[in-house]
């Protein structure tokens, strides 16, 4: 992770988990840190881890002082933790000296400093050059020194001098009744203070962590959780110090194709979290069994955290409506971490979480059910997981499904843990008697940035997966189980009624309309007889007419012809008439 | 090791031949400050005084030895350490106060 570093403040990373997030960068370097805290809270795993990982991922060599194991000891002690001080130590990376005053050997008379310590570090920092240096715990020489004047204004030297050495050093303080540190060392160490704590709570110890004082940088404020395992120290950061995670425009399926439908048939959003609620034996884990199939059939890794079932009973279970989970635990594709929650505790369980995605890399990750581990913690301590989990899943863009069992009778849309407002889809499941049987409901509480059906749908556990069966909706209320299945079957005749009653209608239409085609084609035959019939008397007059006026005028010209021949024999006659 | 082989079987045949404890003593001193001369004289003095002829100081500048502070896990300069007669003592100061040095190195004083 980057993270804005101050200039002027340099900063030498410890290499432990969470811990360079939180101060940004580490420790300041070339000065003085104080770690204080109680017996037993990590202080020197916390400053070997310092030494141990410089040595190893930042290549500054380091001294390791102690003033209460004996080398050989502490070698041993941090072998367990994965550290190999051994051949660190024969690499020349790392150096350790056990420094101790024995009361009771030594007498003291008249003045004296602590030339022989600064000698003694000196020498061992120039040996293997080393740029780093712990000091644990130094406020073991008041034990061994009575004339505390002179050890305290020594000590104050001693830091002035580590800080012109230019080595970045941790010093070790156990924790005092008023004070930090028993001899109120952060006097004197005053760049960085951290303060480890162990607290009990409810039977379960939570490591926590808090930086009371960093000179010269901001860092985060919180008490973090922190936790110690085989690689050493994780601390975990309450959330992540901005809500900056990337967010995917793609969507993912169900698994359930009703359910696909609901989501306006896409599904959820990649990389968000899911909240599947219900009473007992709504079908919770069938929700999720399906979605994890769905991931693993496209070939994306999932991670399965039971924290009820063993895994076999889940994959037997899940077998039973047709989900065969086994085959893609066999592939690689699907990991199950089995877990009762008071195993251990919650930073304990959020640990192992993180170890397992960050050791897996899957694309989806399951937790059921997240109700359960109410049982070892209170409901905030709880919620505060789930806030850091969420936003850890989310900066990994895994897409989570939690699933939560509501108590009977309590109301379903609040969640015992108060996680609703955290997750972006919120699926209720629930089951309503009635007519003597309990049937199976389904809706979309809310789900974030994607449409989404208002309805509630019922749906069965068949051998086939989940399946959503439509909606009957009577007077009153949904119908579900046989009450729907009466009406499924009213409907049906229904419809059948209805059907031959639309089949008579549409007989009825033939027929008029074929009547209707006959009475035009007869019309249409009778107009065209009577057309038919005039344009022939029209032919017939025609003729006549011809006819007749042929006539006249073959007459009309035998006339003219008789006339002019009665001219030529009479003359004046024929004149003599036209005048008149 | 300042402690040489030379000295230890001198002083294991000295007492052998003396019956007398021999006081095999180390100053450690960090360079030549007032403090660690006052130290050695004040040292000398009560040595004279107490031990004549049962003593052996070696004096360790950790200046020019520093690899020596581990073994005697020395702290504070100067510390006077009493290898033999056993048990083992270390005398932090600069040891003016007589006293106290001869019950650091559990010596009876001598009635003067």
């Amino acid at each position: 992770m980057k993270h804005p570093k101050l200039k002027g403040l340099q900063k030498s990373p410890t290499g432990i988990q969470g811990f360079d997030e939180i101060t940004f960068g580490g420790v300041p370097r070339g000065r003085a840190t104080l770690i204080c805290g109680g017996a037993g809270c990590g202080k020197t795993l916390f400053a070997m881890e310092f030494i141990v990982k410089g040595a190893t991922l930042y290549n500054e060599p380091g001294v390791f002082v102690s003033f209460e194991e004996i080398s050989e000891e502490l070698i041993q002690n941090v072998l367990s933790l994965g550290f190999d001080l051994k051949s660190l130590i024969k690499k020349n990376l790392v150096s350790v000296d056990y420094i101790h005053i024995e009361k009771s050997e030594i007498e003291e008379t008249g003045e004296f400093n602590l030339d022989g310590l600064f000698i003694r570090l000196e020498y061992i920092i120039n040996s293997i050059n080393a740029k780093r240096i712990v000091l644990d715990t130094v406020e073991s020489l008041f034990a061994g020194i009575s004339n505390h004047a002179v050890l305290r204004a020594e000590l104050r030297r001693l830091f002035r001098w580590l800080k012109g050495k230019g080595v970045t050093a941790i010093i070790t303080g156990e924790r005092g009744e008023k004070t930090l540190t028993r001899e109120g060392l952060e006097e004197y160490v005053s760049d960085c203070v951290i303060f480890l704590d162990n607290r009990v709570m409810e039977q379960y110890s939570t490591r926590r962590m808090r930086i009371i004082k960093y000179r010269g940088s901001y860092h985060g404020m919180n008490e973090y959780p922190f936790l110690i395992n085989e690689n050493g120290i994780s601390v975990l950061p309450l959330s992540s110090l901005k809500l900056q995670h990337e967010v995917s425009h793609e969507r993912v399926t169900t698994g359930v194709k009703g359910l696909d439908e609901m989501f306006g048939g896409k599904g959820y959003y990649r990389g968000s979290t899911v909240l599947v609620s219900g009473t007992a034996g709504v079908g919770k884990t069938s929700v999720a069994a399906h979605f994890v199939e769905s991931n693993c059939k496209r070939g994306e890794k999932c991670i399965y955290i039971a924290l009820e079932e063993s895994k076999d009973q889940i994959i037997r279970n899940m077998n039973s409506i047709g989900i065969n989970l086994l085959q893609w635990e066999d592939k690689g594709l699907l990991k199950f971490h089995v877990v009762r929650p008071t195993y251990y505790s919650l930073e304990m369980h959020l640990a192992f979480i993180h170890k397992l995605v960050t050791e897996t890399n899957p694309k989806t990750a399951v937790i059921d059910p997240i109700s359960n581990l109410t049982t070892i913690s209170s409901p905030n301590e709880v919620n505060s997981l789930l806030t850091r989990l969420i936003d850890f899943l989310k900066m990994k863009k895994i897409t989570a499904l939690f699933t939560n069992l509501i108590p009977g009778g309590s109301p379903l849309d609040r969640t015992e843990i108060a996680v609703s407002s955290l997750v972006d889809t919120w699926i209720s499941l629930t089951d309503i008697e009635n007519g003597g049987e309990r049937n199976r409901l389904l809706y979309i509480i809310k789900s974030r940035g994607i449409a989404h059906s208002n309805q509630v749908r019922e749906f069965l556990l068949t051998p086939g997966g989940i399946k959503l069966v439509d909606v009957y909706v009577s007077q009153d209320g949904l119908l579900v189980g046989s009450a729907r299945k009466a009406q499924e079957v009213i409907e049906k005749q229904m419809m059948n009624e209805r059907e031959e009653e639309n089949k008579l209608l549409n007989m009825n239409i033939e027929r008029i309309e074929k009547i209707e085609r006959a009475k035009i084609e007869a019309l249409k035959a009778e107009y065209r007889a009577q057309i038919l019939e005039m344009k022939r008397s029209l032919k017939e007059s025609q003729i006549k007419k011809d006819k007749t006026l042929s006539a006249y005028k073959l007459s009309a010209r035998s006339r003219q012809k008789l006339s002019k021949n009665e001219t030529k024999t009479t003359g004046g006659d024929s004149n003599g008439k036209d005048s008149e | 090791m300042a402690r040489t082989q030379n000295s230890t079987d001198a002083a294991s045949a000295n007492e052998k031949k003396t019956k007398k404890k021999i006081f095999e003593l180390k100053l450690y001193i960090a360079g030549q400050t007032p403090r660690s001369i006052a130290a050695f004289s004040n040292l000398k003095k009560i040595c004279d005084t107490h031990l004549a002829g049962q003593y052996k100081i070696t004096i360790i500048d950790l200046l020019k030895n520093p690899k020596l502070a581990q073994g005697d896990q020395i702290i504070a300069i100067p510390t006077l350490v009493k290898q033999l007669p056993e048990p083992v003592r270390k005398i932090i100061g600069d040891l003016s106060n007589t006293e106290k040095v001869l019950i650091g190195l559990d010596i009876k004083p001598l009635d003067v």
